[in-house]
C-alpha cells in the first residue's frame, strides 16, 4: 500500500495537469465505495474502473477501494449519505440504490445520493438444465402454467433483481414458480447445472462456464435485440443465436441491470462534471470495451438528464412488481 | 495417468525464478497478515489485487494464493502464543496449543502446528491433483438439503462433546445463532435484529467477535490474575523443531483422520473453520489420551491444524471448477480471475490448462516454501513469549483494535470488539464455553439459509432431508455423532453388566 501511495505521489509530481481539465481537481486520495462484497459483480466493476484510471493516469491521486456490501449494499449507500458534501467518495452500485429502500427500512432514501453516470447494462437470460426437455421459452412457460407452483426458479438473493424479473415473468404469463433465493448468481448457476432447480435468470457471465460444459441451456434473452456476440460458443450456437424473449413467446421484452456510479449529496457541480468526464474517458478505452465483451455486458454510457430519466423509468417498472408482490415496507 | 502428466506440465509453467520469487514474497506477506489478528488473508489479497491487474494471470494467482498459504500458517501462531486466533479457522488450535506453549514449550507447540498444517495442505493438493475432474461432478450433487446436513454434521460432532455442562453449551450456541442472525437475511430479504441502527445493517462479523472474545477477553483475565509481568521462561532451540518433527509419525492416525475430515469439509463447502472444530471434537472423542485434551496434548494441536489446511487447500477446487468460492479469500481471488479475463467454471480446465495446472503445481511449491519459512521463524516467534507482559500486552491491544477496524473499515466494529471482550471475560468467569458460540456464528447463518432453502424447495416437507442416499447418509452420520455419548454409555453398561455377571460366576 505504501508503495502504491508513494508511486502515485511520484506520478503527481511528474504529470502536468491537463489543460482541458474541468475546474474541479482532486487534491487528495479518492475512495471508491463498493456496494457489494469483494469478488461480487459491483466489486469487479469498480476495480476495473480503478485499474483503467491507474493505467491511463486519468486521475493523479491514489484510489482506494473499500467494500461495504452489508445489507445487499445498503451499508455503502448509508455510508455515502453520511459523507454528504464530500466529493472524494464515489459509490458504485446497480439499481439497488433506488430499489432497496422499497423492500427494507433503511437509513437512507434514493434521493440522498447524487447520480453521476451509468456505464453499462448487464443482460439477463432465461436458462434451464440441459437434461430437461424444454427447447424454447414457450414450452417451459406452458409447462409451468400447466402445473403451477412446482417448477423451481432460482436466483441471487431475495426481493432483488432476479426475483423481480421472476415476478415480471409470472405477471406477464400467468405462470407460477417456486422462487428459491441463493447467496449469489454463482450458487444459482451451480444449482441449475446440478439439476436441483428448474431454471434461473442469470447474467451471461454467471452461467457461461456451465453452458460451455453442456450442463445448462439458454432459452431467451430479456432484451429488445439479440446479443452481439457472433462467435460460436457451444457447438453451432453463438450468443447472437439466442432469441429475444419476445421472439420466443415470453412477453417480457426488456430487463437489464444498470452499472451505476454515485456521489454524496451537496457536492460541487464541477466535481460531478469532473467524474462524468473521467468515467466517459474510461468507457472509451479498449480495456473497458474488452471487459464488457468478456462479461457480455452492453455498453451504455448515460450521464446528466439521460441518466436521471433512465432511473425514473427503471424505478417505475420495478416498483410495479414490488407493489404487486406486496414487498413494500411501510 | 493423465492428471499426473498435466501436473508435470504445470510444474513446467510454475517453476521459474520469477514465480518462486513471487511465492517467497507472497508467503512472507501472508505470514505477516495472518499473525495480526483480524488482518487476515482476505485483506492481504484485496490489498494486492490492484498490483496484479498488469500481471500475467499465472503469476498473479501464484502471488495471491501464496499470501493465502502464508496467512493460514501465520493464523495459528498467535493462537498458540497468546490464545488469540489470527483467523477464525485457528480458534480450535488455541484449545491445546496455548496450554502447551505456556507449559514452557512454545517451540514444540508451534512446530506441531506448522508440520501438521503442512501435511494437511499436501493431502489436500494431492486430492485436487488426482480427483480434479470427478470431485467437481461430485460437488454438483450438493444442494441446500445436503449443505444443511454437512453443517449439522459439524455441529453434532461438537455438541455432544463433554467439558462444560450441556446447558452452558446450549446457551453459548444460542448466543452465537442470535449474533449470526443480525443484519439482512438473504432468504427473506428482511432486516433482522438491527433495531433501526444503521451500523448493524451489515451484521456482526465473526472476525470481530473472535478478536474481542479471545483477544480482549483474554487480556482482561491476564490482568486480573495478577499481571505476570515477567515473560515465560521458554527453552528455545532449533533442535527442538527437529525433535518434534521426529515424533510426528507417532500421530499418524490423527493426521490421516484429520486430513480426511478437512478434505471432505473443503469440497463440500463446510469450510476450514467447521473442519478444524469437527476434527478437534472427533480427536477428543476417539483418542486414547482424551483426558489430556485441553492441557497441551499434541494431538489436540495436530488435529485442528491438519484439517484446517487440508480444507483450505481442497476448497480451491470448487472455486476453480465450479466458480463457487469456499471462503472469503477465495471470493476475492475469484474476483481477480474475472478481472484477468478468466471465467471460473468447468471449462477453465479445458480453456486454460496452463493456468489451472500452473496453479495446482504452484500449490505444491507454495506450501513447501511456506512450511520451510514458518519453521525457520519458530524460534523467533517463540522468543516473543519471553517479552514481559507489560510490553507485549499493550501491543496486543493495539493490534486487536487495528485488526477489528480492518475487517470492514467500520469504527463501530471497535465498540463491538470491546463488547465481545466483555462477553468473553464474563463467559470465562462463569465457565461458559466460548467455542460453541464461535462455531454457531461461523456456520449458523449458512446452516439456517440452507435449511430454509430446503424448506422452500420441498414446500415445507422434512422428507427432503431423507430424499436421496447422499443426504440421508449425511443426516444419519450427524445423528449418530449427536447421540454417540449415549450410545457408548449404553454399550459400556451392557458390556459392564456382562463382565459383572461373568465375574459373579467365577
Amino acid at each position: 500500500m505504501r508503495k502504491l501511495i508513494s508511486l502515485s505521489v511520484a506520478l503527481l509530481a511528474s504529470v502536468p495537469i491537463a489543460a482541458d481539465a474541468a475546474s474541479w481537481q482532486p487534491i487528495k486520495p479518492i475512495e471508491f465505495v463498493v456496494t457489494s462484497g469483494a469478488g461480487g459483480g459491483t466489486d469487479n466493476f469498480a476495480r476495473v474502473v480503478q485499474a483503467i484510471i491507474l493505467k491511463y493516469k486519468f486521475i493523479d491521486q491514489a484510489i482506494i477501494v473499500t467494500n461495504k456490501g452489508g445489507g445487499s449494499g445498503a451499508e455503502g449507500f448509508v455510508y455515502a449519505k453520511m459523507q454528504a458534501k464530500d466529493p472524494y467518495k464515489l459509490t458504485f452500485g446497480t439499481s439497488n440504490e433506488y430499489l432497496l429502500p422499497y423492500v427494507a427500512r433503511l437509513g437512507y432514501k434514493p434521493a440522498d445520493l447524487t447520480p453521476v453516470a451509468n456505464m453499462a447494462a448487464d443482460e439477463f437470460l432465461l436458462w434451464v438444465n440441459s437434461a430437461s426437455s424444454f427447447k424454447d421459452a414457450k414450452a417451459y412457460i406452458d409447462a409451468a402454467k400447466a402445473s403451477p407452483g412446482t417448477y423451481k426458479a432460482g436466483g441471487s438473493q431475495s426481493k432483488d433483481t432476479d426475483q423481480i424479473l421472476t415476478g415480471m415473468i409470472e405477471a406477464a404469463t400467468g405462470a407460477k414458480f417456486i422462487y428459491v433465493p441463493f447467496q449469489g448468481g454463482n450458487a444459482a448457476a451451480v444449482q441449475l447445472a446440478g439439476g436441483h432447480i428448474d431454471s434461473n435468470v442469470n447474467n451471461p457471465n454467471e452461467n457461461i462456464g456451465h453452458w460451455k460444459s453442456g450442463a445448462v441451456r439458454p432459452l431467451c434473452v430479456f432484451s429488445p435485440t439479440r446479443l452481439p456476440g457472433t462467435a460460436k460458443v457451444v457447438g453451432d450456437m453463438a450468443w447472437s443465436d439466442i432469441p429475444t424473449c419476445k421472439e420466443a413467446g415470453l412477453p417480457v421484452d426488456q430487463f437489464q441491470m444498470p452499472r451505476t456510479v454515485w456521489l454524496p449529496l451537496g457536492v460541487p457541480a464541477e466535481a460531478v462534471d469532473f467524474y462524468v468526464d473521467i468515467l466517459k474517458k474510461v468507457s472509451e478505452t479498449p480495456e473497458w470495451k474488452e471487459w464488457l465483451d468478456r462479461n457480455l455486458q452492453t455498453p451504455r454510457f448515460l450521464a446528466g438528464k439521460d441518466f436521471t430519466d433512465f432511473i425514473v423509468a427503471d424505478d417505475l417498472k420495478s416498483k410495479k412488481v414490488i407493489e404487486a408482490q406486496g414487498w413494500i415496507v411501510k | 495417468m493423465e492428471n499426473i502428466a498435466s501436473l508435470f506440465y504445470g510444474f513446467g509453467v510454475a517453476l521459474s525464478a520469477y514465480h518462486i520469487g513471487l511465492m517467497l514474497v507472497g508467503v512472507l506477506l501472508g505470514i505477516l497478515v495472518g499473525v495480526l489478528p483480524g488482518l487476515g488473508a482476505p485483506n492481504g489479497v484485496s490489498l494486492l489485487l490492484p498490483l496484479t491487474f498488469s500481471m500475467d494471470p499465472v503469476a498473479a494467482i501464484i502471488l495471491l494464493t501464496s499470501i493465502y498459504w502464508g496467512a493460514l500458517f501465520g493464523g495459528s501462531t498467535t493462537s498458540i502464543l497468546f490464545n488469540i486466533p489470527g483467523e477464525p479457522s485457528s480458534v480450535a488450535t488455541t484449545f491445546d496449543g496455548y496450554p502447551l506453549a505456556h507449559k514452557g514449550k512454545p517451540t514444540e507447540a508451534l512446530s506441531y502446528a506448522f508440520l501438521s498444517a503442512g501435511f494437511g495442505a499436501m493431502v489436500g493438493i494431492i486430492l485436487i491433483t488426482l480427483l480434479s475432474s470427478s470431485v467437481a461432478e461430485f460437488a454438483l450433487r450438493f444442494s441446500s438439503p445436503e449443505f444443511f446436513a454437512v453443517y449439522l454434521l459439524a455441529f453434532c460432532s461438537f455438541v455432544g462433546l463433554g467439558g462444560s455442562s450441556p446447558f452452558k453449551t446450549m446457551v453459548s450456541i444460542g448466543f452465537g445463532f442470535a449474533f449470526a442472525a443480525v443484519g439482512m437475511d438473504s432468504v427473506s430479504g428482511n432486516l433482522r435484529l438491527t433495531y433501526g441502527i444503521d451500523e448493524l445493517l451489515a451484521g456482526i462479523s465473526f472476525l470481530v467477535a473472535v478478536i474481542g472474545l479471545f483477544g480482549i477477553g483474554e487480556l482482561m483475565l491476564t490482568i486480573e490474575e495478577g499481571f505476570e509481568l515477567a515473560g515465560i521462561r521458554a527453552r528455545i532451540s532449533v533442535k527442538d523443531v527437529l525433535s518434534t518433527a521426529a515424533t510426528m509419525p507417532r500421530y499418524w492416525v490423527a493426521l490421516l483422520r484429520s486430513a480426511a475430515i478437512g478434505c471432505w469439509m473443503g469440497i463440500t463447502p463446510g469450510g476450514p473453520t467447521a473442519a478444524s472444530f469437527m476434527s478437534y471434537a472427533l480427536a477428543k472423542r476417539f483418542s486414547r489420551n482424551r483426558d489430556k485434551f485441553g492441557t497441551g496434548e499434541p494431538e489436540g494441536i495436530i488435529s485442528p491444524e491438519t484439517a484446517d489446511h487440508s480444507a483450505g487447500t481442497s476448497a480451491m477446487l470448487p472455486m476453480i471448477a465450479l466458480g463457487v468460492p469456499g471462503s472469503a479469500t477465495a471470493a476475492v481471488m475469484m474476483g481477480g480471475l474475472m478481472i484477468w479475463g478468466l471465467n471460473p467454471g468447468p471449462m477453465l480446465f479445458v480453456e486454460r490448462p496452463d493456468f489451472v495446472w500452473g496453479l495446482i503445481a504452484s500449490m505444491y511449491l507454495g506450501n513447501v516454501v511456506a512450511v520451510i519459512l514458518v519453521l525457520t521463524t519458530v524460534p523467533l516467534f517463540a522468543a516473543i513469549l519471553r517479552i514481559p507482559f507489560s510490553i507485549i500486552g499493550p501491543i496486543i491491544v493495539v493490534t486487536c483494535f487495528i485488526g477489528a477496524y480492518t475487517v470492514g473499515n467500520r469504527a463501530f466494529d471497535l465498540w463491538l470488539a470491546l463488547g465481545f471482550g466483555a462477553i468473553g471475560y464474563v463467559f470465562k468467569k462463569l465457565d461458559y464455553p466460548i467455542a460453541p458460540m464461535v462455531l454457531a456464528m461461523v456456520i449458523g447463518d449458512k446452516a439456517e439459509d440452507a435449511f430454509r432453502q430446503s424448506m422452500i424447495m420441498s414446500s415445507g416437507s422434512m422428507k427432503i432431508f431423507w430424499s436421496n442416499t447422499l443426504v440421508a447418509s449425511l443426516m444419519a452420520g450427524a445423528l449418530l455423532l449427536a447421540f454417540w455419548p449415549l450410545i457408548t454409555a449404553g454399550v459400556d453398561r451392557l458390556l459392564g453388566s456382562v463382565g459383572a455377571a461373568r465375574r459373579g460366576h467365577t
